[in-house]
């Protein structure tokens, strides 16, 4: 179990727990948390659960593989700290993490 | 205006095991699709990468899904409808009266969507006035290339997209390819022919940099980049071409006044029928509980709504169930005798 807190683009914050296994952008659909659609499902095929992570948690998260930072060109306005909320597997250590969803998915 | 039995909404794999599971019950059908081919996301999203749970199929990629599907339906020899979207759909007594973005009409007393989530569409630039420029000066896709000949090109993307369109247009034009990494995703000896085009002075590859600002009146006339370090750059400009894939919409399936639950269509998971009497949602699409976003699930609700669709298409016929191992009508219809 890990407190996962989610920032909007304007700012409004939504803090959740978030069930060991589960990935990030699944805690965000189960908890209708806004600004994450994943069109695929979790396929890594869309790019529509794009988020940004913080620096500092963006070192401790496991390095995206390749195929993820290709997706991450499709995403809307990619930035340095972008990864993919399907991607990130939601475990202890990921407790306090803090991710912002864009603007816009697409 | 087509007459035909049921008017099938997207040709993905569930779209088209439709056309089999209406074919044997005599059935007829039209599938439109927006893509230019049958196959969905099979086809657009990952054409190569394996799928591991489709009965009694091991392993088989989204091509090859798409390819065995397309031969099972050859005997029914359906009509398809691609690079159309459906932009309408009206009541007309028992039918229902389907439009096109072509202006093609279709009725049929039934309507299976199994439009995935939603029609693909190029991706875009998420820069504010990009839009005004559409079509004029921006483009997502290159219908005619004599258009930027002899002319300055900004082509932004990574993928192979970008870098066939560079290595073509960049015969008769100066063109700036840009990427928001230095890596690209597209083939490799691709890439290694621009290369040596950039040494000829003849495209020039800025990296990693994204589009901030687009200027001119009614056309483009430069636009500026920025480098990740910060530093911008402004480039005199003619036509501006992004590659950026493409993503799925909703679009119209929106408005058409069946109950929705955020972007899938609530059905009765006995037909699949949704609030509206002769309209199916089937695959990804649709939402019932329990439901999975599986092809293997979709095979099952497209074999359970034909049987609804060939009772509203057959009101004086009596529907039997018959398996395909047996029925010689069937066979027929598949023309195994």
């Amino acid at each position: 179990m890990a407190k996962i807190t989610y920032i909007d683009f304007e700012g409004k914050s939504r803090t959740i727990e978030v069930e060991n296994g589960l990935s990030v952008m699944e805690g965000a659909i189960q908890n209708d948390i806004p600004g994450i659609d994943a069109d695929c499902g979790g396929s890594m095929a869309c790019a529509t659960c794009h988020v940004y992570v913080e620096q500092t948690w963006l070192d401790k998260l496991p390095k995206a593989e390749d195929g993820e930072i290709d997706m991450i060109d499709m995403a809307s306005e990619p930035k340095k700290n972008s990864r993919l909320s399907c991607q990130l597997i939601v475990s202890d250590e990921l407790d306090g993490l803090l991710i912002t969803t864009p603007a816009k998915q697409s | 205006m087509n007459k035909t039995d049921v008017i099938i909404i997207g040709a993905g794999p569930v779209g088209l095991f439709a056309v089999h599971q209406l074919g044997i019950k005599g059935l007829k059908a039209v599938v439109i699709d927006n893509l230019d081919k049958a196959g969905g996301q099979c086809i657009e999203l990952y054409p190569d990468k394996p799928i591991y749970d489709i009965p009694a199929v091991p392993e088989c990629t989204g091509e090859e899904l798409t390819q065995k599907l397309l031969m099972q339906i050859k005997p029914f020899k359906t009509e398809f409808y691609l690079s159309e979207r459906v932009e309408e759909v009206k009541q007309n007594k028992e039918n229902w009266i389907v439009k096109t973005n072509k202006d093609k009409e279709f009725i049929a007393p039934n309507i299976i969507i199994a439009g995935g989530v939603g029609s693909f569409e190029p991706r875009k630039f998420s820069v504010k006035n990009a839009e005004k420029y559409e079509d004029s000066s921006l483009f997502y896709a290159v219908k005619n290339k004599d258009k930027f000949k002899n002319k300055n090109l900004c082509i932004f993307g990574g993928g192979d997209s970008a870098l066939d369109w560079t290595l073509e247009l960049s015969k008769h034009s100066k063109i700036n390819l840009i990427h928001r990494r230095d890596d690209f995703r597209g083939a490799h000896h691709t890439l290694s022919e621009i290369k040596k085009l950039e040494k000829e002075g003849k495209v020039t590859i800025k990296t990693p940099c994204q589009l901030v600002s687009i200027e001119g009146d009614k056309e483009i006339s430069s636009i500026t980049i920025k480098f990740d370090d910060g530093k911008t750059e402004k480039i005199k400009t003619d036509f501006v071409l992004g590659f950026f894939g493409l993503i799925m919409k909703l679009g119209p399936i929106a408005e058409w006044g069946l109950n929705m639950d955020k972007k899938t269509i609530e059905v009765n998971a006995k037909s699949f029928e949704t609030n509206k009497k002769g309209i199916f949602a089937v695959g990804d699409i649709c939402t019932y509980p329990g439901k999975l976003k599986l092809i293997l699930s979709g095979f099952h609700e497209v074999a359970l709504a034909s049987v609804e669709c060939f009772k509203r298409a057959r009101p004086n016929e009596k529907y039997r169930f018959e398996f395909t191992t047996s029925s010689k009508t069937i066979q027929t219809r598949l023309g195994k005798k």
